[in-house]
């Protein structure tokens, strides 16, 4: 009734090819993409932009990024915090060395330098498999952040080792530093996130996709049918890094504002980018987005309500707020082992049939 | 539709969450604590002083100049991203001063609340540089810093050997992260003056097995020890040391490595280890009377109320008595009792406690004489050498409050402070 | 001979005690693993919890303290001077295997036949659940561990290796900490102890058919169920070993649950599914790390233990794909 796939008629191969078939889903698309753009940067505020949207953006890139490599080529990875950090320190180095450069510049030749480094860990995935795999992403995890807490060149010799972001402008509006405003900032992530979420899509509906799903699938069965694994699975690297690397720009330039490889890019940001992209959906870009939204926003939501609302003392909170976590997670799987994607599909299934599911 | 509900149940709480307000006409001090995570041992018991000094004030005298105090708390997990979200969603409420508590959420906080014109008070810790008060007009890190701690240990280390620390061996053991490599230029720039030989052992974060590092120590047979630690890193680096037998009054640890928490673990053979600290120990001060009788019997202890009087404890108390009296001093300044974030910044510039000031506030001999200037956010500088006594389970001073070596220090910060106006480009401001 | 070599050695004897302890932590995943595939997160919460649990028993705290006062306004914390570490260890395992009657109750069942992936993803909301749960039922300050093992250099191995040096030389006699000889020998016990039950008994040869072949054990009539609880309870006995070995080091507290991270390259060097693949593994990474360090490390800036780890387990996993006792990797077609 609400969701119709039928009557839906194509009349030109490029009208069948577009990125959403369906024109429900192109609506709702635009729908969100109107409102993101046309009516939060009107309303948005430093709650707001520092507390929810950014992160959501950053950790949505982030959540892109290594969806691609874990659920459309099947290669688990616990490097992202490493991979963050080159992202970060990158930035960082374009930002002081060309100070006139644009911004959308810096971050994009960022992560095409996490790119290279992806690559260069990527390679052992080529004979090690499955959890075995995470070992050789491990090592890129705490290799990349004690190189950069050790090498005073990546933190041009400040005295602590932290890097700050100095102000810098798209178009003569400042995006990084303290004084950007909210929108800005806002913007220029979300731009961002929507350019890559679009070629991420296409990516994956296209030959390139294919071939890591085939990895993924079965990568013997995917070599007899002619897919080569090395530049399949290299490719997923170099791409998921590339996008996991501008997220790390973001998250250290715009979002933060500094950082210290130790505490920043820590192992525990690999865990949560992984959590996002099973919480939301192995294998979806949509999914990735859901993750995102739900492990940044639900400890937001849980405290404001626990701390906010209900008056508890923060302490009992703090823990209480573990324990929910928790068990959601867990409800979430037991309900929906393939994630809140997953749950997205029913949805749509049941709003199909609604009102006459019989 | 489970979804559509989540969404529904996201949506309306979210609004409620962004708009619960804070009571007005408060005055607030906003608490970035921790009570979960790796270092949530520390960061209780700090919190659980903050909040408890605030609540004797309210409960006593009605607040501060009549007006009440609010705190409201928000956990940070030692987290920065939550720091920044901690921060983001109190600073409307009226916030007077941050106690990030944090390196990282300090460095953060810097430039963006100094645009908002909030002060920090990062006290004992933090970017030591902002003891500077013509380049960090919003960030105060009196009564002392990492640098001064560096200093003052080594001049209490130079006192046990009569003066002389030429050619002795120091060896730093220190956290794997800005906070742990702070004090290293400075000692560097103290080996030179000293003639003494410094090595350096970074523990990486957590810090649970440190047998590489100390048998390292075991094999040089370094004179002094010295640690720059935090969380689990403290109580393994203790009790590794007394598994090598180091005699312990030769290991001397940083303010933030000197708690009953690090110390308890190894037990007995703790006995003699020492740190600095810029603040008195012990619960033997009148106020702590007035803290029982008015908080914790009336039952409005912070957290489970065990952790009265314990070093970290009175830290958090000392924290909240100086923001308190910094409010105190901006009422008088500017003759109103509901002071704003600017106001708030004038009094701490402003503040000054002496002797007599802290007799009144039932801690006499607490902590040294404060006297904050436009130029100097760094207070004196001042810290003493506090040694654990295991029979007595008890932290004991052992010796005055002694300052820092300025003419290695002050050159330091300039020259950092420099740094960082040069790459933000911001213009010193005039003091005189 | 001289003290440079006598270093060396202590160096290596040394990191072979911290891979004693490394391994313990390692076994808790592989019994797990072997017997139902899944990835254990959260086995280093579980010797955090069991640590906190016995340390609140011996010490005679109430469970849940701080959430009573909270709600009733009262001011309970201890109901007593506790009691003596046999009964709380043994009231501790009563405690893990409810805890693994309750696992596989209320998560396992339902996730029967799931992907690796997703399993590995349950027992990380379970870690989260049970991080929160420890804290509120223990409270989240530093506790000591006290069992009465005893700890600190060992002065007998001083002396007898002081001798040892060349005459003359200034050499102070090699260390080693007695605990980590108590864990190395309580590690031994357990591997024993481990092997005889699932060799002689009939729940471990069934232990042995489920790790073997789900279906086919279920098809002899295994309750698969059953296994998994059993299965569950042995790593709860492990991580209580593992987090009062540790907690004696460091006191327990919250960061006792990072130790998982110490045991993951351990893990996969060993191979997930070996009970000796996990000692052995751990024995290489302790030597590995701490020579890397003792030699290398201190020209590079030291603090390489972290990542070294996981390089030493990457460059044997180059050679062997699964670890170096795990099974066979087949792949058909």
């Amino acid at each position: 009734m609400f969701y119709r796939e039928a009557g839906d008629f194509k009349t030109s191969y490029a009208s069948d090819q577009q990125t959403f078939p369906i024109k429900l889903d192109r609506y709702f698309v635009w729908g969100v993409l109107a409102i993101a753009f046309l009516v939060i940067p009107f309303v948005i505020n430093d709650y707001w932009e520092k507390s929810v949207l950014v992160p959501f953006l950053v950790w949505a890139m982030a959540a892109l990024g290594l969806n691609i490599l874990t659920g459309y080529c099947g290669q688990v990875s616990l490097g992202t915090g490493g991979f963050m950090a080159v992202g970060a320190y990158a930035c960082y180095k374009l930002m002081v060395a060309f100070p006139e450069m644009n911004m959308f510049l810096v971050v994009i030749l960022a992560g095409l330098i996490t790119a290279m480094v992806g690559i260069a860990f990527g390679l052992p995935s080529l004979r090690i498999k499955g959890f075995y795999l995470a070992v050789a992403t491990l090592a890129a995890q705490f290799f990349l952040v004690w190189l950069f807490n050790k090498v005073p060149w990546f933190y041009n010799y400040s005295a602590s080792g932290q890097i700050s972001a100095p102000e810098r402008t798209v178009f003569d509006i400042a995006v990084t530093g303290p004084n950007a405003p909210p929108w800005a900032t806002y913007l220029f992530c979300l731009i961002l996130v929507v350019v890559f979420a679009y070629v991420a899509r296409n990516l994956t509906r296209g030959r390139t996709g294919r071939s890591w799903m085939a990895i993924r699938d079965m990568d013997i069965a995917a070599e007899i049918i002619g897919v080569p694994p090395l530049q399949a699975k290299l490719s997923a690297f170099a791409i998921s890094s590339f996008y996991i690397g501008m997220s790390g720009a973001m998250f250290f330039a715009i979002y933060l504002g500094s950082a210290e490889p130790t505490e920043a890019f820590g192992i525990d940001k690999s865990f949560l980018v992984l959590f996002m992209v099973i919480v939301g959906g192995l294998g979806s870009i949509l999914g990735s987005f859901l993750g995102a939204a739900f492990m940044i926003l639900i400890p937001v939501l849980l405290k404001n309500i626990m701390v906010g609302v209900l008056g508890w003392p923060a302490d009992l909170a703090a823990h209480i707020e573990f324990l929910l976590i928790g068990a959601l997670i867990m409800i979430f799987l037991i309900a929906e082992p393939h994630g809140l994607a997953q749950l997205w599909r029913v949805t749509k299934e049941k709003l199909r049939l609604w009102p006459f599911p019989h | 539709m489970k979804f559509k509900a989540i969404t529904a149940a996201l949506v309306t709480a979210g609004v409620l969450a962004t708009s619960a307000p804070a009571a007005l006409a408060d005055l607030v001090f906003p608490m970035l604590s921790y009570r979960t995570g790796p270092y949530g041992p520390n960061g209780t018991e700090f919190a659980d002083g903050y909040a408890d000094y605030f609540t004797l004030l309210n409960e006593r005298d009605g607040g501060i100049g009549g007006v009440k105090v609010a705190t409201p708390e928000c956990e940070t997990a030692y987290n920065t991203q939550k720091g920044v979200e901690c921060y983001e969603s109190t600073k409307g409420d009226g916030a007077l001063v941050y106690q990030p508590l944090s390196t990282g959420i300090t460095y953060q906080l810097i430039p963006k609340a100094t645009a908002d014109g909030i002060p920090i008070h990062s006290m004992g810790y933090g970017r030591t540089s902002a003891a500077n008060g013509k380049v960090f007009s919003h960030v105060f890190n009196y009564p002392g810093n990492y640098w001064d701690a560096a200093s003052i240990i080594v001049k209490h280390l130079s006192d046990v050997s009569d003066g002389d620390l030429k050619g002795k061996k120091i060896t730093l053991v220190y956290h794997n992260s800005a906070y742990g490599k702070e004090p290293i230029r400075t000692l560097e720039e103290l080996a030179k003056k000293h003639g003494y030989e410094l090595s350096l052992l970074p523990v990486d974060h957590p810090g649970q097995e440190q047998k590489s590092q100390w048998l390292q120590i075991r094999r040089d047979r370094p004179d002094f020890v010295m640690m720059w630690g935090w969380g689990v890193m403290n109580q393994v680096a203790i009790k590794e040391a007394t598994n090598i037998r180091f005699p312990m009054d030769k290991f001397v640890g940083v303010w933030w490595s000197g708690s009953e928490n690090d110390v308890m673990p190894a037990g007995d053979a703790a006995n003699g280890y020492k740190a600095v600290t810029f603040h008195g120990v012990g619960d033997d001060y009148p106020v702590f009377a007035d803290i029982k009788k008015h908080v914790q019997d009336a039952g409005k202890a912070a957290g489970d109320g065990s952790n009265v009087g314990s070093v970290l404890y009175n830290r958090g108390m000392y924290a909240a008595m100086l923001a308190a009296e910094a409010a105190a001093t901006a009422q008088k300044m500017h003759d109103t009792q509901e002071i704003t974030a600017a106001q708030m910044r004038d009094g701490m510039e402003n503040l000054k406690i002496d002797a007599a000031r802290l007799e009144a506030l039932g801690l006499p001999g607490f902590a040294p004489e404060i006297n904050v200037s436009c130029a100097d956010h760094g207070g004196p500088g001042l810290g003493a050498i506090q040694q654990w006594d295991a029979k007595a389970k008890e932290w004991k001073l052992i010796t005055e409050f002694t300052g820092s070596d300025r003419e290695v220090i002050d050159p330091l910060i300039a020259e950092d402070s420099a740094a960082f106006a040069a790459e933000n480009k911001i213009e010193e401001r005039d003091c005189s | 001979m001289s003290p440079d070599f006598l270093n060396l050695i202590e160096v290596i004897l040394n990191g072979l005690m911290a891979g004693i302890m490394y391994a313990l932590v390692a076994l808790g995943f592989v019994l797990i693993f072997k017997a139902s595939g899944i990835f254990n997160y959260a086995q280093g919460v579980m010797a955090l919890f069991a640590a906190l649990t016995l340390v609140g028993f011996q010490t005679g705290q109430v469970p849940f303290a701080h959430l009573i006062n909270a709600i009733f306004g009262t001011n309970v914390h201890h109901w007593g001077d506790g009691m003596n570490t046999f009964l709380a260890i043994l009231l501790t395992m009563g405690v893990m295997i409810l805890f693994a009657w309750l696992v596989e109750r209320f998560v396992l069942k339902h996730l029967v036949n799931q992907e690796p992936i997703i399993l590995f993803m349950a027992t990380i909301g379970l870690a989260f659940f049970m991080e929160g749960f420890g804290d509120l039922m223990w409270g989240a300050d530093i506790k000591n561990m006290d069992v009465g093992l005893p700890s600190g250099g060992s002065f007998w191995w001083e002396d007898v290796t002081k001798t040892w040096a060349a005459e003359g030389a200034e050499y102070y006699g090699m260390y080693i900490d007695v605990l980590d000889v108590w864990a190395a020998g309580i590690a031994i016990l357990l591997v024993i102890a481990l092997t005889l039950f699932s060799q002689y008994t009939k729940t471990g040869r069934a232990l042995r058919a489920v790790a073997d072949d789900h279906q086919a054990a279920l098809t002899v009539g295994i309750s698969l169920r059953s296994i998994w609880v059993v299965v569950w309870s042995i790593a709860g006995f492990v991580a209580l070993v593992a987090g009062i070995m540790w907690g004696s080091k460091s006191g327990v507290q919250f960061s006792l649950s990072l130790i998982a991270l110490k045991a993951l390259p351990v893990l996969i060097l060993g191979g997930f599914t070996s009970i000796p693949g996990a000692i052995i593994g751990g024995l290489i990474i302790g030597v590995g790390e701490k020579l890397f360090e003792y030699t290398i490390g201190g020209m590079i800036g030291g603090a390489t233990e972290n990542w070294f780890a996981y390089v030493l387990a990457l460059f044997f996993l180059m050679f062997r794909p699964q670890g170096l006792f795990g099974e066979r990797i087949i792949e058909r077609v």
